[in-house]
This record gives C-alpha cells, structure tokens and sequence, in this order.
C-alpha cells in the first residue's frame, strides 16, 4: 500500500456575492430559490448585439481573494473567449481569463495533525458561470438562465496535495477565508462553491506523475473527501492488477457511494481561446492592489494569533473559532456585549455547541439560531452576578433556544432566581437537618461525605436555585452548630 | 418646388423648420417612392411604414408643441445587422428570420431621441459579410446607377436607398469598407467613424475589434449632423471611446472654403496595379482640386498595407467564428427541431449562407491549437504594425487621400464565384478598420460609363471633424455629389 502515493490538484469555482452580474447590470438571484428565467436581461439569454461590461465589483472581489491566498496581482489581466457548444452556455463561448490571469502565484498554509503544509495556488481568474440544465423525464431538457453571467472566480492549485485529509483542510481553509471576505457564503448544496479534484497515484518509483483523473459535481467537502478516497483505491487497484487509468471526467454518486465516468477524454478540449476583443485589457495599478490590501478583513490566521495572544484562549479553542466566520463574528460580537473572553470561548463551544447539536444545526448556521450574542453575554453575566447559578444557566440555555427570550426575562418569567437571602437558606436548611437526623449524626461521627448528600437536600428544597456557596457555608455552621 | 425626397437633411430640416411641408407629408413620398422602387432595386429587408408614419405624426406635434431636435421628423433607414425593438432585425440571414428584438441599439435609441421617422431595415451582405450585397438571403440590391450592378456591400441597402432617394440618410455598419465602398459605388457620402467612436451596443457583431456604424447621406454636412446624434461614450460598451464628440458642424466649417495649411498625405501604396484607369485619374484629378484648395500634398508610405487583407480574414474571421456561435436555435430566431439536441445544432446552422459559413470555417481554422501562433497570433502582431504605419503617417499630414474602391460598381454574378476577387475590393478601406482610423467617401467623378468614383479620406483616430472638413471644403467647390441617377 505504501508504495504509491496521492497527488491531487483542486479546481475551486467560487461564485462572488455581487450584486449584478459580471458583465452586464442583470441583478444576482440566489440560483436555487428563483423562479426560473427571472433574473435575465438580453446579455444574459446572449441576445444578437449585447456587449459585455466589466462588473469592476466583481474585479475587486477577486483581487481580495487574491491577495488572501498570498497571490500576485499581475499589473494586466486579460478575459479571453474559451468556446464550446452547449445549451447552458448562451453565447456559445464563456468570457474566462486565460493567458492573463488576475492572480497568480499564491499559497495557502494548513494545519494537520498540529504540522503546518502549505499548498501553492497557480492562478486564480474570473470568468462567468453557466445557466442550469434540467432534464425532463420526456427526454426534452429545460434550461434556466437565472445564473447565466454571475461572476465566477476559479482558483486553481498546485498537484500539492497528497491525501484527501490535506484536501479537505485545504477546502476548509479556502471556504473560511472566502467567507471572511465576505465574497461566498460557501454553500456547495446551492451550487455557490463547486470543487473539482484532479486526482492521480505516483508509485515509488515513479519519475513522473500517472494519469489523472477528474472528479466534478461534488456538492460537499465530506463527498469530495470519500470520492477521493474512493478513486486512489480504484486507480491502486487497476496498476496493481496490471490494468491501465485513462483520462476521463467523473461524477461522484453519494448514495451508490461510487465513481461514475461521465466521459473519457480522448483528446485535449479544443476551446480556442483568444483575448477578447469586447472587453479591454484590464490594468491593476500598484496603488489599487494597495488599497484593496488595506480594506481586506482580518483573516483567520491572524484572529488565531490575536485571541491567544489578547483573550488567553488555547490554540484549539482559537482555531474553533475561526473555522467558520460566522463563529468568529459571534464570539467577537459576545465580547463586543462585555462578556469575558474565557466563559464566552466556554459557554459557546460548551453549552451552546452541544445544543446545536442536539438539535441538529450546523456550527456554521450560528449566526441564524434564536440565541444571539448578546443573549449568551447576559446568561454569563447572571451567573457572574450570582443571579443564577450553573445548573439554571444550563436549564436557561434550552429554554432560550426554544423561545429566543433574553435569559433576564426568563429568569423573572420562571422564576429561576437564585436563593442568597441567608434567612430563607436557614430556615430550609433547618428543616433538612431536623428531618434527618441519622444523616446529621453520622456526619458528626466522622463522615465527612455525607455532608454532600445533605447539600443536595437542601438544593432539592431549594428547587435548585439556591446559591452553592452560601449553601455550603451555612449547611457546615449549622452543622457544627449541632456538635455541641 | 422640387421633389421633397430628393432634399438633404439640412434643406429637410428648414423645410420642416419653415413649415414648408410637414413630417407626415415627407414621410408619404418617401414611402411612395419606395412603393415605386423598391420592385427595381430592393434596398430594404423591411419597411415599416405604419410605424414611420406614426413617428413623423409625433415629430410634426412635438413641432407644432414649439419643439426642436437635430433629426426631427427626418426619414432615415437603418441597416438590418442594428437591432431594433419591435421590428424585425435578420442580418439578411434565414436564421434570424423572424427575430424581433427587445432593445434597440444605441445608435437607433440615440436617432430616435434625435426624432427620426424610421422607414424600416435595409439590406446587406449576410451578418455583413461580402462587398456586393448579393450574400443577402433576401433577394440583391441593384445600384440605381444601373441596375444590372451590384451597388457594394455589405451597407449595400443603405447606400442604394439614400442614391435612390428611399431615405434621406441611412446607418450602416464598416468592418472592412462595408460603409465606404458601396458608398463609392452607388455615389454617395459616408463616414466610418473611429472604432469606439460610436456605441456598438445593438451592432450585431461581426468582427468586434473592427466594427463601427456610421451615417450614409447625400453630403458631408448630412453625415455631420447623423455622426453628432450617434457619436459619443456608450457605458454599455466597453471599447466606446470616453472622449466627448466635438461639435462637428462647428469644427467642419471652421477653416472656410480654403483648405490653406491642411497637409495632405498620398499613401503611395494605395495606388494598386490592376485599378482602374477611370478611378485613378479621377482620384488625381480630386487631390489636385485640394491643392488648388490650398492644401499641401505629401507622399507618403504605410508600408504593411501588403498585409492588410490577410492579416483583416484572419482576426475578422476569428471574431466572427465565436460571434456566430450564439445562433443556434436555442433562445431566438430560428430553430429548426429533430428531437436531438446536437441535430438541432447542426440543422439550425445549416440556414446559414455560404459565405457566412466559409468565414466561420476559416476563424475557427485559425484558431485551433497547433495553428492559433501562426496565424491569429502573427495576424495580431502584424497589425500592430499597421497601426504603427497610421501613426507614423498621421504625424506628417492631417489626413491620407486614396481612392475608396479599386474599380467602379460590377456586375452582378461577376465576382460571386471567386471569393478571393470580392475581398480585393475591399483592398483599400480594410486597413482603416484594423488601424481604428475614421475614413470617408467622398463622390469625385464618374467613369466612362457614367458610374460613380469615390474619394476616400481618412484621419487619425478620433480625427472626424479634419475628414469631415476635407470632404466638406471638397463638396461646397464640386458637384459630383449632386448628381442623381435617372430612376
């Protein structure tokens, strides 16, 4: 098995969150949701006589991806007519960048397994997506151009990735930093983020890299993981068995579990690309990538270094947090509410975490669940006031989930306050130790345990909300009260 | 008074100004003697008469309203590759028969805010491709100078309409002479503008980095008043120029009727073996006309003309091959259906003439791996150097004078079986569009057999007002323009 090894180069194609299309006013829809064919203008259905205009938006959307993934910004890009025929395709060509690329050259650095790798990026370059295609069972196919012309960024890698673990962390970390740029939601179910993996072997000996493979249509990071897993072992098997691979395009079906060829590829693609002559040369001077450098948001690397250094937060904790931005903007939003960097670190991949979980919500859907930053930031500060205590702030936690009220109110509204006032903790206390007198007499023959068995009487009768440690202190006076 | 279509827009509009005939009364005899014409020589794809009516009724109330506009209620054609909304637009090409756009290019929008009355769509070489009109796949235009002729392509339409009086002035579309060279063979005045000068949004693409519309008239003075409606930056194309249009009937009337200072360039390798002798002396005998003008004339060389032809069917070809791949049956126009999806394609296709489809073969020829350095790649090189040569050029004289067509109108049938011919009488005005320089025709003459000769000028970049001045200077101290064919 240690013979071969894996090499896998990713092609991203990452939607941009515009607001109009990459070459034409043409409002952005979200893709899956529109009713087909109404985010459409004559540009868009290639209409004889449009013209493509540049969306500069889009331009400065790319170089921030760009300058993230550490990548040149060349002083010219260029787009380039690449043709083919399909009906998805309105003008018979896609408007790509070619020879000319916005961005080249850059890296991104993972972490596995506490070792860092960096994967080198070739290129990163705009072009515009294609409309959908939707088959009818009557063999005729339907055509939606509502995603016809939005703004689409490829980003190519070096073949530097040498396991599916490495692809996945490269993904995620690539996924993230789109996020935090606030150019992709990266929701690969809608189509949004789209990966492709070339995928070959290279036994020991080899000198030179094997056929690859490419896998297309993977619509999460977990089936591009076990695609790719999937396909080394086939590619393994067939060498092994004196079989050969040929280059061929893949599909991955999720619930078969299973490589499907889609088509062999038995020459190049022809696509004669060439400059095109619409749309001007763009020129990117050293002022403009200095500015948009500047306006770029912290990114994950750099919020790991600052929440280890400024809030003592451990480098999981910290790398947790910047997995996903929307984990990110509300821990920093519970700190903006006061809350102290520790118990908000806790309480969110503690309690609030495993809630989620319970309830079957992904991490990253944290900025649209019921419970806001500001709610968890006043349960912290109840508990910290003595307000409530843990056992209630937990109890609290579930009902906030379930109805989206700020823990103060529900505190009033249930009545969870804690117990402090000594009189009433007397009083019940009393009345355990007077209903337990075995208890009582053991404890002052010398069994020390029992007092916590006593304790939790007390907290019963209390309904819970006794406050711990004036328990704890008035059960023991009351108690050596007794020894005389 | 004289017959009202056979008036320029400058007398069009003091008539309309003076009330000497309304809008709805000119639009009526143009539309007559369309309705007499247009049988002998068919220089419209569609007339639209309901509607032009109706356009000239509102010109003559905004009129009456005390209103006022550059092209108020003036009768104009359009050439079919420019799209107009509601009516039907084919590029003289079975596969757009029927296709009826959503938006009008800029240059009609930009007419229509200037108060056109629009007659309808004229002819021309399918998708603009071919110099003799007769690539049309609805029927050739006959040049009214006689009608056995070819009146030039592709704007062959818009040039017989404004020699025959269906218009008063027409649009037509230049990728590699297309304005200028049925300009010269049917008699009139034309400018190719500057490519980004006019929007080419609406311009149903043939070569993108060479195309440019530009107005087709009896005068100079015409095609100043058309060029000011429709020049200017477009934000809806991206190769539009952002430079402001000058004021050109100010700038063309500025120096006089004396051409004095004005340094005039003779390309010397624009003076081809094998043109005709008719066309030569006439072209002398106009240079020296600008001389007595007061003009200095200079020879000069722009020595990679040789180039321009192959150089021009390599990039316009090239462009063509993927601006062609929209027409497939899919969205618009023509589909014809066989219940497979790639029969679809290729049947659809097959509606396309031969021209069209030889010229998409050799761009996508031109193209492929393993060819695309040899030839799109050394073509995009060499025209580099032809730009060089107008820059060179352009830096001695104020404008270059040749003649715009090596021959005068032929025959119709005469060159359709050898394509190679009808290219070379594109020999002249082709390396105006690969350099991006602006170039008019100018009538200057007739050969023996009394068919027009035209004058070419050209001017730098963005240099309209100083053609648009020569030609201007030229025709306020000759007649050739004047004349008309007898129809």
């Amino acid at each position: 098995m240690s013979d071969w090894k894996t090499i896998i180069g990713l092609e991203v194609h990452a939607e941009l969150l515009t607001e109009s299309k990459m070459f034409s006013p043409c409002p952005v829809v979200d893709s899956v949701e529109a009713a087909p064919n109404t985010a459409v203008d004559p540009l868009s259905l290639g209409l004889p006589g449009t013209l493509p205009v540049v969306n500069m938006q889009a331009v400065e959307y790319a170089m921030m991806v760009g300058l993230a993934l550490n990548c040149e910004i060349p002083p010219v890009n260029q787009f380039a007519r690449k043709s083919y025929f399909y009906p998805d395709l309105p003008k018979g060509f896609q408007i790509s960048q070619y020879d000319r690329p916005l961005a080249v050259n850059g890296y991104i650095d993972i972490a596995l397994d506490g070792e860092t790798k960096r994967i080198r990026v070739r290129r990163a370059h705009l072009e515009e997506d294609t409309g959908k295609l939707t088959h009818e069972g009557d063999g005729s196919s339907l055509v939606d151009y509502n995603r016809a012309g939005v703004p689409l960024l490829e980003i190519v890698s070096e073949p530097d990735i040498f396991s599916s673990a490495e692809a996945e962390a490269y993904s995620r970390k690539l996924r993230a930093l789109l996020q935090y740029l606030g150019v992709n939601h990266g929701d690969m179910s809608k189509g949004v983020l789209r990966f492709e993996a070339n995928v070959s072997v290279m036994h020991k000996d080899d000198t030179a890299f094997r056929t690859r493979r490419e896998i297309k249509n993977l619509n999460s990071i977990r089936s591009m993981v076990r695609a790719i897993d999937a396909e080394v072992a086939w590619q393994i098997r067939q060498y092994e068995s004196g079989g050969a691979v040929t280059p061929a395009t893949l599909g991955w079906d999720e619930a078969g579990g299973k490589i499907v060829v889609q088509r062999y590829k038995e020459r190049a693609d022809e696509y004669r690309y060439f400059p095109e002559p619409d749309i001007p040369v763009i020129e990117v001077s050293r002022d403009w990538v200095e500015e948009v450098r500047a306006h770029l948001p912290e990114l994950p690397d750099a919020k790991v270094v600052r929440y280890t250094a400024d809030y003592g937060v451990t480098d999981y904790e910290a790398r947790r947090l910047v997995e996903d931005r929307a984990i990110a903007d509300f821990f920093e939003a519970m700190l903006a509410e006061g809350a102290p960097a520790k118990q908000a670190v806790n309480w969110m991949l503690g309690g609030l975490f495993r809630t989620m979980n319970e309830a079957n919500v992904g991490y990253d859907e944290i900025g649209r669940i019921r419970i806001t930053p500001a709610m968890l930031a006043e349960l912290i500060a109840l508990v910290q006031a003595g307000t409530i205590n843990n056992t209630t702030a937990n109890t609290l936690l579930s009902h906030m989930w379930e109805s989206g009220q700020m823990p103060s109110a529900l505190v009033k509204q249930l009545g969870l306050e804690q117990v402090s006032d000594t009189g009433v903790l007397r009083e019940t206390i009393e009345t355990v130790l007077n209903a337990n007198p075995d208890m009582v007499a053991g404890y002052l023959a010398g069994k020390d345990k029992l007092i916590k068995a006593l304790m939790g009487q007390c907290m019963a009768a209390l309904k819970g909300k006794g406050n711990p440690q004036a328990v704890t202190d008035l059960l023991a006076e009351a108690l050596e009260a007794r020894r005389q | 008074m004289t017959d009202i279509t056979s008036l320029t827009i400058g007398e069009i509009l003091a008539g309309l100004r003076g009330r000497q005939f309304s809008s709805v009364e000119l639009t009526q005899a143009y539309l007559d003697r369309i309705d007499r014409l247009e049988p002998t020589i068919h220089a419209y794809i569609t007339v639209t008469p309901e509607r032009a009516l109706e356009d000239a009724r509102r010109a003559d109330q905004r009129r009456a309203a005390g209103e006022d506009a550059p092209l108020l209620g003036v009768p104009l054609g359009i050439k079919d590759v420019l799209s107009t909304r509601g009516v039907e637009t084919t590029c003289a090409s079975k596969i757009l028969e029927g296709y009826v756009p959503i938006f009008d290019a800029t240059v009609v929008e930009r007419l229509y805010g200037a108060g056109m009355v629009m007659l309808g769509k004229l002819n021309m070489d399918e998708f603009a491709m071919g110099s003799s009109t007769e690539n049309s796949a609805y029927g050739v235009t006959r040049n009214p100078w006689d009608t056995e002729r070819v009146p030039g392509g592709s704007s062959g339409g818009s040039a017989a309409a404004v020699a025959a009086g269906l218009a008063a002035g027409t649009l037509g579309t230049d990728t590699g002479g297309s304005i200028r060279q049925p300009s010269s063979l049917c008699g009139i005045t034309a400018l190719k503008p500057s490519y980004g000068r006019v929007s080419r949004y609406g311009l149903i693409a043939f070569g993108s980095s060479l195309d440019q519309a530009g107005p087709m008239t009896r005068t100079v003075e015409d095609a100043a008043r058309i060029l000011q409606v429709i020049a200017g930056h477009d934000p809806r194309d991206g190769t539009s120029q952002p430079a402001p249009a000058p004021d050109y009937l100010a700038e063309m009337t500025a120096g006089g009727q004396r051409l004095d200072g004005l340094r005039v360039g003779v390309p010397k390798e624009y003076f081809v073996a094998g043109m005709q002798p008719d066309v030569e002396a006439a072209v002398r005998a106009a240079i020296a006309h600008l001389e007595s003008l007061g003009a200095s004339i200079v020879e000069v060389s722009l020595p990679h003309t040789e180039y321009s032809l192959p150089v021009y069917y390599l990039l316009a070809t090239s462009e063509a091959s993927t601006n062609l791949a929209r027409f497939d049956g899919v969205r618009f126009g023509k589909r014809v259906e066989t219940g497979d999806m790639w029969d679809n394609y290729r049947r659809t296709r097959a509606l396309f003439g031969a021209e069209v489809k030889r010229r998409i073969m050799l761009g996508t020829y031109a193209l492929s791996a393993g060819y695309y350095d040899a030839f799109y790649g050394k073509a995009t090189q060499v025209r580099t150097l032809i730009k060089r040569d107008f820059d060179q050029a352009f830096e001695q004289v104020d404008v270059l004078v040749s003649a715009t067509s090596p021959t005068t109108a032929f025959k119709l049938g005469e060159n359709t079986e050898d394509p190679l011919a009808m290219y070379l009488a594109d020999v002249l005005t082709i390396s105006a569009n690969l350099g991006g320089v602006c170039g008019l025709n100018v009538p200057c003459g007739f050969d023996q057999a009394g068919l027009p000769i035209g004058m070419q000028l050209l001017g730098p970049a963005l240099g309209e007002s100083a053609v648009l001045r020569v030609g201007h200077v030229y025709q306020t101290t000759t007649d050739f323009h004047t004349r008309r064919p007898v129809l």
